[in-house]
């Protein structure tokens, strides 16, 4: 970890109605760093990744306590026109679904073109031959032709690729890519990730990797953050997490996948399912469904500790 | 005789400007009394339009479907009806596929109701056995899908696909939508239902981890065709097919590095127009003169192995 972090969230908690969706993330990313963010449906990872970029639904979302650095500036204490100014430009984000991203009715050409006139001062030419070189990059086979096409006519992985020129158009420091190949055939999967994975190497942006799959963070982050329950339960680079899982969580998770095991054989499956927020049980939240609990888990919340692999349970693996 | 044979079966839709859009082509594929078929393929390969043909949700273009060697596709409607006790299906999106103001016991009783099995004590008896079987509890059966989460509703779809005791069972993408840690529990109570049921199933994934797990057979699509078929250990371990070498090699797994990996060029070309001869040759990273010109066909490797492939890199022995 490096020691000035570009991002760093502290004791982050969000709360819907009342009811608790984030309940105290802290994470940091470093410059030219990937961080895997992963978890299963409802744990969370979504809505840090938008209380980052502050595109919650505010109300009824809210961002109850905590505090969002970016290159030293408090995010959540930023006015709407200073957070306009901020994404897209310093922060971009590109989404799971890239058809409803993209406005059917302009070209990618006007699409790509608008988030440079946004952010800078530049004439049509300039921009137009920013897009152009952008769509090059990101390997739109004959891109001159492709900035006068709709995002209809384009194909699922092609939409992606625009939708990460786009984001790339103001070279941010840090890119928040929120499940960007789940919708994504898996021989398309491996271009896009290659793409943005050759991209931070290229440019030194960051990137917060949000995502399901465990294959794809081991493959392509530096580091992993586990969420389970609006919380980070285990922390660690990707290696180490892969190699020595601590949390029973983690554990769990890594064993059930059908790839980790012999075909035909019954898979070691995890119990129950996730506690909805406003369900979740008093102390350890995975308690219920842990095969390893001690006295302490359904009575207190871990806290989340160690030096280089941090981890939020009373019992750890060894 | 195979339990269900699938002779030349094609589905072909009107594609945009007059063009034809070639959905299946040409799918020979046979299941066997209690064997698992895994599907493997990407979107627009074809595989959920073959698997609703099959069941004639979908009415195929041509081709036979044999069932017990008689031919589903010459059947009438109402010929159609009690052969359908037999095939069932799952699909992916449980959301979907229960009407939310119907109850679980309602949903699950349907079938009986429909083809007139037993009196409603009978039924109700049915029902709870089911719900045993897949897992629920009894209070389930007055309960409403929307109760449920994502793992639980699957359930419920199971049961009322196993009502009428089919023989083979078509699942379609069934534990796509769920969660990894739900997604292991589905797979564990269709392999265990499989085993004490002898059922049939043709297995419909995009996901090889997942079909490689469950199936005894597999055979991989694109674009319509089916392009090699093998056990499933022959696929995994020693795929010939450069499309199933990439397909298993663009999954990723922790521990392998990406250098390691063939990452394929360019996508799926446009089902309307397919590419002149093997549909994959666009891609293909050993592609060789033939191939832009002839459609390899699929055959049989060799006698001692039980595997097709359909690729101009293995000659006719």
């Amino acid at each position: 970890m490096s020691a000035t972090p570009l991002l760093h969230i502290e004791d982050l908690y969000v709360d819907v109605g009342g009811r608790a969706v984030i309940e105290g993330v802290s994470l940091s990313i470093a410059p030219g760093e990937m961080l895997g963010l992963v978890g299963e449906s409802g744990c969370g990872k979504s809505v840090t990744a938008l209380s980052i970029m502050r595109l919650l639904a505010e109300p009824p979302m809210q961002i109850s306590a905590g505090r969002i650095g970016f290159e030293g500036r408090d995010i959540l204490g930023l006015d709407e026109a200073e957070l306009e100014a901020l994404r897209g430009d310093d922060i971009a984000m590109i989404f799971q679904e890239p058809m409803t991203s993209l406005n059917p009715v302009f070209t990618i050409g006007d699409q790509i073109t608008e988030v440079v006139y946004l952010h800078r001062k530049v004439d049509r030419q300039t921009a137009d031959a920013r897009a152009l070189e952008l769509l090059q990059r990101v390997g739109i086979p004959a891109p001159e032709a492709a900035l006068q096409r709709y995002p209809h006519q384009l194909s699922g992985g092609q939409r992606q690729r625009v939708m990460i020129a786009m984001a790339l158009a103001c070279d941010p420091k840090l890119l928040v890519a929120d499940e960007p190949t789940t919708a994504l055939d898996v021989t398309v999967q491996a271009q896009i990730l290659d793409l943005i994975d050759d991209l931070r190497r290229e440019t030194g942006m960051a990137v917060l990797l949000i995502t399901h799959d465990l294959g794809v963070v081991s493959q392509y982050c530096d580091r992993v953050a586990v969420m389970y329950g609006g919380l980070v339960v285990e922390e660690a680079t990707a290696m180490e997490l892969f190699a020595h899982p601590k949390h029973r969580y983690t554990e769990a998770l890594l064993r059930t996948i059908p790839a980790s095991n012999p075909p035909g054989v019954e898979l070691p499956a995890i119990m129950g399912t996730v506690p909805p927020p406003g369900q979740r049980p008093v102390g350890c939240t995975f308690h219920p469904r842990c095969h390893a609990v001690v006295e302490a888990c359904p009575r207190l919340m871990p806290p989340l500790e160690g030096q280089s692999h941090l981890v939020r349970c009373w019992n750890p693996a060894e | 005789m195979s339990l269900l044979e699938l002779r030349h079966l094609s589905k072909t839709y009107p594609g945009p400007n007059g063009a034809v859009v070639q959905a299946v082509s040409d799918v020979s594929l046979t299941i066997e009394a209690g064997e698992v078929l895994g599907v493997v393929g990407e979107s627009g390969c074809g595989k959920s339009t073959l698997g609703r043909a099959l069941l004639r949700l979908i009415e195929p273009s041509g081709g036979e479907i044999l069932l017990d060697g008689k031919d589903l596709v010459q059947l009438s409607r109402r010929a159609m009806k009690p052969v359908r006790r037999d095939l069932q299906v799952i699909f992916q999106d449980p959301f979907g596929a229960l009407n939310p103001r119907h109850t679980v016991g309602g949903i699950i009783g349907e079938p009986l109701k429909v083809h007139r099995i037993g009196t409603r004590a009978e039924q109700q008896a049915r029902i709870a056995e089911l719900l045993d079987l897949v897992g629920l509890p009894q209070d389930a059966a007055g309960r409403y899908p929307h109760e449920f989460s994502g793992g639980q509703r699957q359930r419920i779809a199971i049961a009322r696909a196993l009502a009428l005791n089919p023989r083979l069972l078509v699942a379609d993408e069934a534990v796509s939508a769920l969660d990894v840690s739900i997604q292991s529990q589905i797979i564990n109570l269709i392999a265990d239902l499989q085993k004490r049921l002898g059922l049939s199933i043709l297995f419909i994934s995009h996901d090889l981890s997942v079909i490689r797990h469950v199936s005894d057979r597999i055979a991989v699509m694109y674009l319509g065709r089916v392009v090699e078929t093998g056990p499933t250990e022959t696929i995994m371990q020693a795929p010939k097919h450069p499309y199933t070498k990439a397909l298993l090699s663009a999954i990723p797994r922790p521990g392998v590095a990406r250098q390691q990996r063939i990452v394929l060029q360019g996508e799926l070309p446009d089902p309307a127009h397919p590419p002149a001869g093997c549909a994959f040759h666009t891609r293909c990273p050993s592609v060789m003169p033939v191939c832009r010109q002839t459609r390899p066909a699929l055959q049989p490797l060799d006698s001692s192995q039980k595997g097709e492939v359909a690729c101009h890199l293995y000659p006719v022995q």
